[in-house]
């Protein structure tokens, strides 16, 4: 899936949040394809090309760029939008709406610090407005994810109880992330960037032991028990 | 040793400053020397649920900053010798409420009583976090209806991680008191039911207060309504969950519909 960056001006204001942002997650957008959403930018813009670069001098991979201004040099060797016919390529999250909720919740549990484990257990129910991000691999929650908490991991999520939140696996673009959970009420599950809402669903699933993977692009989810 | 409880919710129009009141007064009439205190600093309503509003001098702020002794500001029950009001200051805001202050009221407070109750005002801003801050026992008061339940489960998750105790690494101690309870709506399956509720936000139930005509009563005149009302099924209720308080072990009832006297004889219990 591809991260949608959209700058708006004045643009050094904008790149020293997105430099805070980065100081903060330095991982962030490591190996992720980025798209940026130019619109915003008022046509009279100078040097957009250079700014463009300053975006790849911090190692962001831009695949493509849309809403550019005709009159701007070069506006048409920028690329054109990643195909989004293929799979959902809606940004799960924005940097800075992350960046937002990470300074709003400190609450929420933290991997031990410092070690360099590939996965994380949680023996205590995430509560309605904690997130839990840990790119690195599995995440193994003992509890439920309540209405309005969200668990995102690198590798795949494991439940032991009710999914009512959201999880998020394969953050960083693996594919073969699974989600499993006792009893999924979830509001959204998403692996690899492909998501489902509560609604898309199937409803002879909801409140039952699941477990969801990818086929291709295809979320596949099937009963446990 | 004192206990500073804290009564809080997230969600307003839960019934947190009836239960501060019913709870703290329930326990000062077990023999308990209790201080309610109103964290609601610019929409007091303590002191008007407890019939004290028209003897307030001094409150929270003015001992908070200084300008008062504790003692001028505390405002005794008339009712009940070991009940004593600490309000609100209406003209200021949560502003005005520092940590520092909050701590050192808090510990002449634990001095001076068994129990600090302390009626958190609504919202996970400022007010509702000093009012938790120095907590050793929650009552996390919610209706049985989703957007309660809902806020309750971040409230929970703030009491696990933002008060003193969550920082030492100790655990707060947290009770769900189930209020406003309506047994026919919950027959009817209106309302979430007590066994939904208590899984989704997994803590240990104090007790379940049913929807009653004596609270509302009660509130208007300005009295506690294990006060003005002490035979009633809402009474009844929080002298149980004032008791449970106190560590003793009673089964909680769920209120049930009343059909007649087949509907009484068959009462359901939740461990």
């Amino acid at each position: 899936m591809a991260l949608v960056l959209a700058p708006d001006p004045p643009l050094p204001t904008w790149l020293s949040a997105l430099d805070a942002q980065i100081a903060r997650a330095p991982t962030f957008f490591d190996g992720r394809p980025v798209l940026v959403d130019l619109g915003a930018l008022p046509s009279t813009t100078a040097d957009v090309a250079g700014f463009l670069r300053s975006l790849e001098e911090r190692g962001i991979r831009i695949i493509g760029t849309e809403g550019g201004h005709p009159s701007w040099a070069g506006v048409e060797a920028w690329g054109r939008p990643f195909p989004s016919a293929g799979k959902p390529g809606r940004p799960v999250e924005m940097p800075d709406e992350i960046a937002a909720r990470a300074a709003a919740l400190p609450e929420a549990p933290k991997p031990a610090p410092g070690g360099d484990a590939t996965s994380l257990v949680i023996d205590q129910p995430i509560r309605s407005g904690q997130s839990v991000v840990f790119e690195r691999g599995d995440v193994t929650v003992l509890g439920s994810i309540a209405s309005g908490a969200e668990v995102m991991a690198g590798g795949s999520i494991h439940i032991y109880g009710a999914l009512r939140g959201r999880a998020v696996a394969g953050l960083a673009g693996n594919g073969k992330a699974r989600i499993f959970c006792r009893k999924l009420q979830a509001e959204l599950i998403a692996i690899d960037g492909v998501y489902q809402t509560a609604d898309d669903m199937p409803a002879a699933l909801i409140g039952r032991s699941v477990q969801a993977w990818l086929e291709g692009e295809q979320m596949q989810m099937t009963a446990l028990d | 040793m004192a206990k500073v409880l804290v009564v809080t919710s997230g969600k307003g129009g839960v019934g947190k400053t009836t239960s501060t009141a019913a709870l703290g007064a329930a326990l000062a009439q077990n023999g308990a020397n209790v201080v309610v205190v109103d964290f609601d600093v610019g929409l007091r309503n303590l002191d008007l649920v407890m019939g004290a509003e028209r003897r307030v001098v001094y409150d929270l702020i003015n001992v908070v900053q200084g300008d008062a002794k504790l003692a001028q500001a505390l405002i005794r029950d008339k009712r009940i010798d070991n009940l004593s009001l600490l309000p609100a200051s209406q003209t200021r805001d949560k502003d005005a409420l520092t940590s520092e202050g909050v701590e050192r009221v808090v510990n002449e407070l634990k001095e001076k009583f068994d129990w600090v109750i302390c009626d958190s005002p609504a919202g996970i801003e400022k007010g509702a976090m000093l009012a938790m801050r120095h907590a050793d026992v929650a009552v996390v008061v919610t209706n049985p209806e989703v957007s309660s339940v809902r806020d309750s489960d971040r409230i929970i998750g703030m009491l696990d991680s933002k008060t003193a105790k969550a920082e030492k690494g100790e655990r707060i101690e947290k009770h769900l008191l189930l209020t406003r309870y309506d047994p026919g709506r919950a027959a009817r399956g209106e309302m979430l039911n007590v066994e939904d509720v208590l899984e989704i936000l997994s803590i240990p139930l104090l007790g379940i207060i049913p929807e009653s005509e004596e609270v509302l009563r009660a509130s208007n005149l300005g009295s506690p309504v294990t006060l003005a009302s002490p035979a009633g099924t809402a009474a009844k209720a929080y002298f149980d969950a004032a008791r449970r308080l106190g560590g003793e072990k009673i089964d909680v009832v769920v209120p049930m519909e009343r059909k007649g006297f087949l509907g009484r004889l068959f009462s359901r219990r939740v461990a």
